[in-house]
């Protein structure tokens, strides 16, 4: 019945997969070096790798365990979380515009968080609080998005936007009420930052959230699908609702693990898949665990930066001073390329 | 019978466009729901195809209701073409293809399995796309991304497949060719076919039954040549009109709407 008409290539994606993730690495182990190395007291590669063997000076143990180590996982977990959170959005949703965010993960992890500050109280369980927020927050917008028994993408976007809207009013209006000293905590925590993570965040979060991204790296099939549109995915034999609604959950949950550990960081989310498209197409088979070192390795790189200068700028205020102006060449580029 | 409606009805918002449908397509055979706009019968196909959930009555995919089977299972038996494709930046048209495979691959299968791969390509060559396998989707003509969603459709390797106006953008020389590669997909490889076609003449030529459907119901069912009559198509389409006899089968020549003699006479 059909013929054999030419040998198959059956490892092309594959391949491909391999030689980006191999080169990603050790873009990730250098960035990696680099921050562990970079600091009040600067240490060379050899002091790292004696200080990570619990061996030499007592004093670059400690700054390699208990300050940098930690901080640099923390900055690794949360880059890869927004990147990978990112693309799962931007493909469910077949819009370029969706960030990790859209789905009012930072406005729910924000009202929270602003609220705990405000008043003064449980300050100690901010990041528990904001990822219950975040999630909580999703869950309504997902009601807001549901159709019958099917999601709606163009209600989850105005649903999202609308709820981040009244509750962004809401943080402001909380802000205005808080004293002065609250108002700059509040603050830092809005824009986003890495200062003073440590081992408590990094064992909080991370199995949680290693679990949930390689999850979230099994769904690239269902997002090529599910880009095709509602009626070719269902001749595929998906699951549209199940399937958006997984895909959802795991962005969400990455989203507000992030947000959970940082606060708000933007735009890695939002530029970390365009050029992960840019280098390696459309295939989310390739692109999900791509844009997850991605992520990771560009998070650290903005941490790098955020500490050069005298005075640490939170990396929020870093990745969106880069971000916009990236944002705009690889928009331009993508544009020339023809993509 | 392949697939089969049982008083089916559904519609959307709660206002029911098919109303009680019964049919029964049998194998290896190529029906044509043929109507006027809004009568319904793109719902119906959609209801046929479980993008719609009915109201009232079921689907039978070889006897089974479809609403009771998982989707993957389905899938591996009946495909639809829809009337309009999204297609995702930057896709190949091989890829495209593959993505027929779909509902045959297990979810931690990275790549296509030899068989696979071996239907994917003859799906290629039936629609005549092998020297585009490495093109974008996007840079085809509109005759040639219809037969890679085709192609799409083909490597799903279904029993059934439902087309919505596949004709619809193209001109008459690629309405042809892909109206005749269906007939080659029906008549040689036993592929079963329900379209929903707007050129009454085209579905004359290639479907071998052919339903009227007027406001959510089915009018007629038959033979192409029985179903064609000046009455019928007064009736369903308000027009008068001709029938000729000709080398590819009877056609329809629309002469002019039709007035009732009451609207006449007032005037």
């Amino acid at each position: 019945m059909w013929s054999i008409l030419q040998p198959p290539n059956l490892h092309k994606a594959r391949d491909r997969l391999i030689q980006t993730i191999g080169l990603l690495v050790f873009g990730l182990v250098i960035v990696i070096g680099i921050s562990l190395s970079f600091g009040a007291v600067p240490l060379s590669f050899a002091e790292i790798w004696e200080a990570l063997l619990r061996q030499g000076e007592q004093i670059n143990q400690t700054i390699i365990w208990d300050l940098r180590l930690p901080r640099t996982l923390a900055a690794l977990l949360v880059g890869a979380a927004l990147g990978m959170a990112g693309t799962l959005l931007q493909g469910m949703l077949r819009n370029d515009l969706a960030d990790p965010f859209v789905l009012g993960v930072s406005a729910g992890a924000g009202l929270v968080a602003i609220a705990l500050i405000t008043f003064g109280v449980f300050l100690a369980w901010i990041p528990v609080a904001a990822w219950v927020g975040a999630m909580a927050t999703c869950i309504l917008v997902y009601s807001l998005g549901r159709v019958g028994n099917s999601l709606s993408t163009e209600r989850l976007i105005l649903g999202g936007v609308a709820v981040s809207s009244l509750f962004g009013s809401i943080q402001a209006i909380l802000l205005l009420m808080a004293e002065d000293g609250r108002v700059q905590t509040a603050l830092n925590w809005l824009v986003g930052s890495l200062n003073g993570r440590g081992w408590v965040e990094v064992n909080a979060v991370a199995p949680y959230l290693i679990a949930t991204l390689l999850i979230g790296a099994c769904l690239g099939r269902s997002l090529n699908v599910l880009n095709l549109g509602d009626e070719a995915a269902l001749s595929l034999g998906l699951s549209l609702g199940w399937s958006r609604l997984l895909v959802g959950a795991i962005a969400s949950m990455l989203a507000a693990s992030a947000v959970s550990m940082a606060g708000l960081i933007g735009f890695v989310g939002l530029i970390v898949p365009h050029g992960v498209r840019l280098f390696v197409g459309n295939d989310y088979r390739v692109s999900l665990p791509v844009a997850a070192i991605g992520g990771a390795i560009v998070l650290t790189f903005a941490d790098l930066i955020a500490r050069i200068g005298t005075v640490e700028l939170p990396v929020g205020v870093v990745t969106a001073l880069f971000g916009s102006p990236l944002f705009i060449w690889l928009l331009y580029s993508r544009k020339s390329r023809g993509i | 019978m392949p697939l089969s409606a049982r008083n089916l009805t559904g519609g959307y918002h709660q206002i029911s466009i098919v109303k009680d449908v019964n049919l029964d397509l049998r194998s290896g055979e190529w029906l044509s729901l043929v109507g006027a706009n809004g009568s319904g019968k793109s719902t119906l196909l959609k209801l046929l195809s479980r993008i719609l959930q009915p109201e009232q009555g079921q689907v039978l995919l070889d006897g089974k209701s479809i609403h009771s089977q998982p989707s993957i299972a389905i899938a591996q038996k009946l495909a639809i073409l829809p009337q309009q494709q999204l297609i995702p930046s930057g896709i190949t048209v091989k890829q495209l293809v593959s993505l027929g495979r779909t509902p045959h691959q297990p979810w931690w299968q990275w790549e296509l399995d030899t068989l696979g791969q071996e239907i994917v390509e003859q799906a290629l060559v039936q629609t005549k796309l092998t020297q585009f396998s490495d093109r974008s989707v996007s840079e085809l003509s509109g005759g040639e991304r219809q037969r890679a969603f085709l192609a799409m459709a083909l490597a799903q390797a279904p029993k059934v497949l439902l087309l919505d106006e596949p004709t619809t953008y193209l001109d008459l020389r690629y309405q042809l060719e892909l109206l005749e590669l269906l007939k080659d997909l029906n008549l040689n490889h036993g592929l079963t076919i329900i379209t929903v076609l707007h050129e009454i003449n085209l579905a004359a030529r290639y479907s071998d039954r052919i339903a009227l459907v007027k406001k959510g119901e089915i009018m007629a069912i038959a033979l192409p040549k029985e179903v064609l009559t000046a009455e019928l198509l007064r009736s369903c389409f308000e027009i008068e009109v001709a029938i000729l006899e000709t080398p590819v089968g009877i056609q329809i020549c629309a002469i002019s709407p039709y007035k009732s003699p009451i609207l006449t006479t007032n005037i």
